[in-house]
């Protein structure tokens, strides 16, 4: 039998038993627990293992650095689109299609051109994953022609000077290196403003880089900027747009650029039909080769301008949910 | 250089071992941590979200222009024909999807090449069967604007009315007696084209239109208790159910109705990837501390909001599902391939019975889309859709124990399920029994006149569908030795004939009057859906 602890044994022995349950004790409350701290592992599962410097030659890598792409996305929210909203009130439809495009890869948007208006409305429109890689191309005579100019153009919606006076190699050049980088590309294939409300023949460029690169064009429509601040008119005045984002149009073997550049006016076209009429009867015009065309009546001017009150807008319904 | 995506992991049958960290069980609009017993519970993961075709619009065009059992759809297109175009109502998939919805996709491709062909006469039609009417909002999330914008104004889009005299047409008997109806304008048409998503391996096949498109005389034949006792639901290839439904499809081929039947299935990215609900369907050892600080955010969140608004914030969620396959034309061909490629991703094998199957129930069934889901939902959710998610046989014994986690309140939706509240306030209290609910009120409900109009005119579900919600769960109910609900509004669950418990540990006690101590445990780690494979 052990003998029994006497005296100052006695008291080691309780302090120590003490001292080691109140560790204990202190031990389970300061345990952590999942999910305040980290999970443990189970034991049988393993682990899983990401210079001249102006006009067409103007110099614009500098607005495609980080730096210069995060300041260009703080101008576009929180100054071009509240000043869009006011005056343009934009509508914008189709977006769903572009989820056909793999947002990792560039594209061509490609769009009518009525005003001033359009780019700022389309940078406020084209989904994040494109834009904030996007480049606008901007008249090399209009937008760059001064150097105040060209550094807010630049910086402000990403432009890049295109010479439109002359076909040279280097505008091409510069923006099929461009895309060949991983940048999409806005471009307004009339070349310029609407004079007079209708559209213009498209020119070659868009279905040319479209080729030579290998990239999808998005054609866009854009409805209204027109009555807003046309071209020639000295303030906008708000009124109601939109902008109809179509199917992307993807380079056939059996194309070239001429017939490219047709599949693209025609898809810009039927989306006009569509968003004056709907979706069905456009795609039914559209087949059977009765689709307006976006350039109007071969006609006097005056009959163009009548003719243009044909192409009113429908009233789309609010979505409403019942009680 | 492209980068190749990783290939998604298959499901796991998780050994609970001391070194487990609790187990993430839905609850409702909410969510538990629960410890399971170590060395004798498993948790049944889900496989994770196979890779979706990348474009689904090619795949689409592809499978139309290249049916199967059938010829390319554009050579049944002619002008001067009746073209109708079918959809799966707002049941599916669940939770809804982002835009653009599959849907939408197809009915786009087979509008646009209805036009080619210059058809004129076309009317889509919403297949409710006995369900409720779809909102404009949720007509436009299924099908999109531009098809919406181009068809309702006009009446060509609606949702059909079961129980209009004038629009269903009976077509004739089955060899056992079964009644088929359909609509007319299906039966009138040159060419039914139906668009289908497949969540389970219920949905589709002859069940798309002999059901879809039917009224309550042709329903009633399969939604019985008899039917939906004696196998289970999900089991295509041994269910009495589905055997109903393919001797009425019979029915439908031989009165000359013909079908181009297009079936989806999309993978199990209910939660997405990225995003502070894509925690919920991690591993729970794989959670990082971002995943960990999501988990609580929302669950603390959660707890403070009222239950109007934590019901807004879930059911606002649209998954971000990807398509995994679409194929089309005759009808049993192309379920057949649908069904293999759901399973590729929802099948996960496991091994024996166990004594007790424990689940999590979610916020939604099919039946509650932007509404409640009401005591009857949860029985049916529980009960009806996941304990029949199995091939082969029950996770857990017969005589087992099932244990589910929701709080089940007392809550209707008044407009969506008026007939519900007089089913649980008269109907539950007198019996609980599927053959004696049947039998005294099934007539009763399914004809009254007061539901038929709220059917018919505003956004009710069909006077007889709380009963059949009640017949889905008969498999189970006649399985189980026990129902136990954590969690759940006593009143409510003593109701429904079932057990109420506060904690997963003390319906782990209750449980072991019916099993013994140290029994066995199986959790179903759902959603995202996951079938099990018993063997």
């Amino acid at each position: 039998m052990p003998s029994p602890l006497l005296g100052r044994d006695r008291v080691k022995v309780l302090a120590r038993g003490v001292a080691q349950q109140a560790k204990r004790n202190l031990r389970g409350r300061t345990r952590v627990p999942f999910p305040y701290a980290a999970p443990p592992i189970p034991a049988s599962v393993e682990l899983p293992e990401a210079n001249r410097n102006i006009g067409g030659d103007y110099e614009t890598d500098w607005a495609r650095r980080p730096s210069a792409r995060v300041a260009r996305s703080a101008i576009v929210e929180t100054m071009l689109r509240p000043a869009i909203a006011a005056v343009a009130k934009p509508e914008r439809l189709g977006t769903d299609r572009l989820k056909a495009l793999d947002p990792d890869q560039p594209a061509i948007f490609v769009a009518n051109h009525h005003s001033h208006l359009d780019t700022s409305l389309l940078l406020t429109s084209i989904p994040h994953q494109w834009r904030y890689r996007l480049v606008v191309a901007a008249a090399a005579d209009y937008f760059f022609d001064k150097r105040v100019k060209a550094v807010v153009s630049a910086l402000a919606i990403g432009a890049i000077p295109i010479d439109r006076r002359s076909t040279g190699r280097s505008s091409a050049n510069q923006a099929a290196d461009l895309i060949n980088a991983g940048n999409s590309l806005l471009i307004f294939p009339e070349g310029g403003r609407s004079p007079d409300g209708w559209g213009q023949s498209f020119k070659g460029g868009a279905a040319y880089l479209a080729q030579r690169c290998e990239v999808p064009v998005v054609p866009v429509y854009i409805a209204g900027t027109g009555r807003v601040w046309r071209k020639g008119q000295k303030r906008p005045r708000p009124a109601r747009t939109a902008v109809v984002f179509g199917d992307p149009i993807y380079v056939n073997e059996s194309d070239n650029t001429r017939r490219l550049n047709a599949r693209i006016e025609a898809a810009v076209a039927s989306l006009g039909d569509e968003f004056a009429t709907d979706w069905w009867q456009a795609r039914k015009r559209f087949h059977d080769g009765s689709a307006p065309s976006m350039t109007g009546p071969d006609a006097a001017s005056w009959r163009r301008s009548w003719a243009l009150g044909d192409r009113a807008a429908r009233e789309r319904r609010k979505p409403s949910w019942p009680n | 250089m492209e980068l190749q995506k990783p290939t998604p992991r298959p499901g796991l049958v998780l050994e609970v071992d001391r070194s487990t960290p609790p187990i993430l069980f839905h609850h409702g609009e909410g969510f538990r941590l629960e410890s399971l017993p170590a060395g004798r519970s498993r948790v049944l993961y889900p496989g994770e979200p196979l890779n979706p075709i990348e474009d689904p619009d090619g795949a689409i065009r592809e499978s139309l222009l290249n049916p199967i059992g059938e010829d390319p759809l554009p050579s049944k297109l002619f002008a001067g024909m009746k073209l109708t175009i079918v959809f799966d109502d707002i049941s599916l998939p669940l939770p809804p999807m982002r835009r653009p919805d599959i849907r939408q996709r197809i009915i786009e491709i087979v509008l646009d090449l209805a036009a080619e062909a210059g058809v004129d006469d076309v009317h889509i039609i919403a297949a409710l069967a006995l369900h409720r009417r779809m909102t404009e909002d949720e007509l436009r999330h299924a099908v999109g604007d531009r098809v919406y914008d181009a068809f309702a104004p006009s009446g060509l889009l609606y949702n059909m009315d079961a129980e209009d005299p004038d629009e269903m047409v009976m077509l004739g008997e089955t060899s056992s007696g079964e009644e088929v109806q359909m609509v007319k304008r299906a039966v009138e048409s040159d060419l039914v084209v139906y668009v289908n998503i497949n969540m389970v391996s219920m949905n589709g096949g002859w069940k798309s239109t002999a059901t879809g498109l039917s009224g309550y005389k042709g329903i009633r034949h399969h939604h019985n208790v008899d039917t939906l006792l004696k196998s289970s639901l999900m089991d295509h290839t041994d269910s009495e159910f589905h055997n109903r439904n393919w001797r009425q499809g019979d029915v439908i081929k031989a009165a000359g109705v013909k079908i181009f039947q297009v079936e989806t299935t999309v993978n199990n990215n209910v939660f997405g990837t990225q995003g502070p609900m894509s925690v919920l369907q991690k591993r729970e050892w794989e959670w990082s501390a971002r995943d960990r600080a999501s988990f609580l955010a929302m669950q603390k969140g959660l707890q403070v909001m009222p239950n109007k608004a934590r019901r807004r914030v879930f059911q606002n969620h649209l998954a971000p599902y990807g398509m995994t396959s679409v194929q089309s034309g005759e009808v049993e061909a192309v379920h057949d391939k649908a069904v293999g490629h759901m399973m590729e991703q929802q099948l996960v094998q496991i091994e024996g019975q166990a004594d007790i199957l424990t689940m999590g129930l979610p916020y939604l069934s099919p039946y509650n889309v932007n509404s409640i889901l009401n005591p009857i939902l949860v029985m049916c959710l529980g009960l009806g859709y996941y304990f029949n998610m199995y091939r082969n046989k029950p996770l857990v014994r017969e005589g087992g124990v099932i244990i589910m986690s929701h709080p089940t309140p007392i809550e209707f939706h008044p407009v969506h399920h008026p007939s519900y509240i007089d089913f649980f306030e008269q109907v539950l209290p007198d019996t609980t029994d599927g053959h004696k609910i049947a039998h005294k009120y099934e007539k009763q409900f399914a004809e009254d006149e007061w539901y038929r109009h709220l059917y018919r005119t505003s956004y009710a579900y069909h006077g007889v569908h709380p009963l059949y919600m009640w017949y889905w769960g008969s498999n189970a109910m006649n399985h189980a030795g026990r129902i136990i609900i954590v969690g759940g509004n006593v009143t409510a669950v003593r109701r429904m004939g079932f057990t109420p418990a506060t904690t997963l540990n003390d319906a782990l006690e209750i449980a072991s009057d019916v099993v013994g101590p140290q029994p066995t445990i199986t959790h179903l780690h759902n959603p995202p859906l996951v079938m099990a494979d018993v063997v």
